[in-house]
């Protein structure tokens, strides 16, 4: 651990006034490319995968009404292997009536009280999950495309200055792990390039299934830096500059992680 | 009821052998972990699966705690007759569960 | 179903850890039987196989355990366990148990099977809290006993949240 911790210190040192280089596209790599045989399996198999379980709720949570107004998602979006196919590969999306970009489950939380007159799932419950994981699965395979909306421009530039920004105890920024050292060991563990393809994603850590805040709030305490709560727009802006940094890779909701 | 995931194929020639998956939803919350104040969160898991085949056990198995949360097997029967594949799970505070797929075996 | 030592109070890894450094830097071997364990050890795996074998005993062979031998999270462990019978009513496995030297408990599955499974294979996913050794027990029809046993080493994540 002290030795990995060094290695990204002297990384770092190396890299200290440099807009942290980021990883050529020839040589990005998903999480899913740096994990055993055994892991991979479980992703690979629907019938194996546990975050399939989400997928199912979400698919029945999809036809389910709810609210004052009695609605059910598929009442306005109907078959949602056809409507929302390529969404989640596009989101963070920029919402005109915010001025900002929201992620997928505000997203979806906007429908539950604007459309479903409902009150919105709390952040990483169940059913937001749920829900969650079942639009992601419908782009699964697809490349994500952040559009070139200048509207996005200074969130992803927000995003992109908070992956690289130095912060916490450990004085460690995003970058100089997932950027500088990925593919070699912290404590025994492979480091990740720290792609956002496979949210909401089932996490071995975890034994369930979680989104990429859930992630980012885990890193943050990870290194020692004070986190955000569920649902800040600093998350979303590090999200959209993730999904920016990850464009072009196929979706592979739901992930399998260690 | 907690959710389930089951893999029987559909169809089968006789005597063939066949592959059966399932997985189920549930945290098999150990026993050991403590929460954040310090106190061991209570034992709470699937104690017991057993898989019938029209009727007759064809797999059966006893979990403890170190079965990993949404318990998953995989086990193999022979096909022997059209019917019905049915599966039941059980464990502690009442926790039960029953899933059944059908077969055509020709 | 076997009970759970009743005095894993203090089970994390860390507690045991810290416990089993004051026990070894200060009292010594004899006195360690004065406090309780904070996890299994090969005595209560041997004690745990024993209720399986009764006053049998296992020979190695015909049954194998498939574990990754690095493994990279404990949580959620691919495994497979198998046994050579052809399986018919006359000669089948009856059962497979596995158990863990070091798990808080020693018991990981016990496995009912007959002629009519076709093949002695099963697959699950399991949890292993360390490095360790894992055992397999499987019982013949004829009421005999085999066994297989491995060592994996069991990596934690790095950046471990909640702690």
């Amino acid at each position: 651990m002290i030795r990995g911790v060094a290695a990204v210190l002297i990384g770092a040192a190396l890299s200290v006034s440099v807009i942290a280089a980021e990883i050529p596209s020839s040589e990005r790599k998903s999480g899913y490319d740096l994990m055993a045989r055994e892991i991979r399996a479980m992703q690979d198999d629907d019938t194996a995968n546990p975050g399939m379980l989400s997928v199912l709720d979400g698919e029945a949570l999809w036809t389910r009404k709810a609210g004052a107004a009695g609605k059910s998602c598929a009442d306005c979006h109907s078959d949602a292997q056809s409507s929302m196919k390529g969404v989640a590969a596009r989101y963070p999306a920029f919402d005109a009536a915010r001025g900002r970009p929201i992620d997928l489950e505000q997203r979806i939380n906007i429908c539950r009280s604007d459309q479903q007159k409902a009150t919105p799932f709390a952040f990483e419950s169940k059913d937001l999950l749920a829900l969650s994981a079942y639009v992601g699965r419908q782009s699964r395979g697809m490349p994500i495309e952040i559009p070139d909306d200048p509207r996005l421009k200074p969130f992803l530039e927000a995003g992109r200055d908070m992956f690289n920004q130095r912060q916490g105890q450990l004085n460690l920024s995003c970058a100089q792990c997932h950027n500088d050292n990925w593919g070699q060991k912290l404590a025994g563990a492979v480091i990740p390039q720290g792609h956002a393809n496979g949210y909401p994603m089932y996490r071995l850590e975890w034994q369930a299934l979680g989104s990429l805040q859930r992630r980012l709030r885990n890193c943050l305490v990870g290194m020692r830096a004070v986190s955000y709560a569920l649902g800040a727009p600093e998350y979303v802006d590090l999200e959209l500059y993730l999904m920016w940094r990850a464009r072009g890779m196929p979706v592979e909701t739901p992930a399998v992680r260690p | 009821m907690a959710r389930a995931l089951i893999n029987v194929p559909a169809k089968a020639k006789r005597g063939d052998i066949i592959e059966i998956k399932t997985l189920i939803s549930h945290e098999m919350e150990t026993g050991f972990r403590p929460d954040n104040t310090g106190k061991l969160l209570p034992r709470d898991i699937i104690t017991d699966f057993v898989c019938k085949y029209n009727g007759q056990e064809i797999f059966r198995a006893e979990l403890y705690p170190a079965i990993s949360a949404n318990p998953f097997f995989t086990f193999t029967t022979v096909a022997t007759e059209s019917g019905t594949i049915s599966f039941e799970w059980s464990g502690d505070n009442g926790f039960s569960a029953t899933e059944s797929a059908k077969i055509t075996v020709e | 179903m076997t009970t759970n030592n009743d005095d894993m109070q203090h089970a994390t890894r860390r507690r045991f850890l810290i416990d089993a450094a004051a026990l070894a830097g200060s009292l010594g071997v004899g006195l360690a039987l004065t406090t309780v364990p904070a996890s299994a050890t090969p005595e209560s795996m041997r004690g745990a196989i024993r209720k399986v074998l009764g006053e049998a005993s296992a020979k190695k062979g015909k049954v194998k355990i498939d574990l990754p031998p690095l493994i990279e999270n404990g949580n959620a462990v691919a495994l497979t366990v198998s046994a050579e019978s052809p399986m018919t009513a006359a000669d089948h496995v009856r059962a497979i148990h596995v158990f863990t030297e070091k798990n808080p408990q020693p018991n990981v599955v016990s496995i009912y099977l007959g002629p009519r499974a076709g093949r002695a294979s099963v697959s699950t996913r399991i949890r292993l809290a360390d490095s360790q050794k894992v055992v397999a027990i499987a019982q013949m029809s004829d009421g005999s006993f085999w066994s297989d046993e491995i060592e994996v080493i069991v990596t934690l994540a790095a950046c471990l949240e909640g702690v």
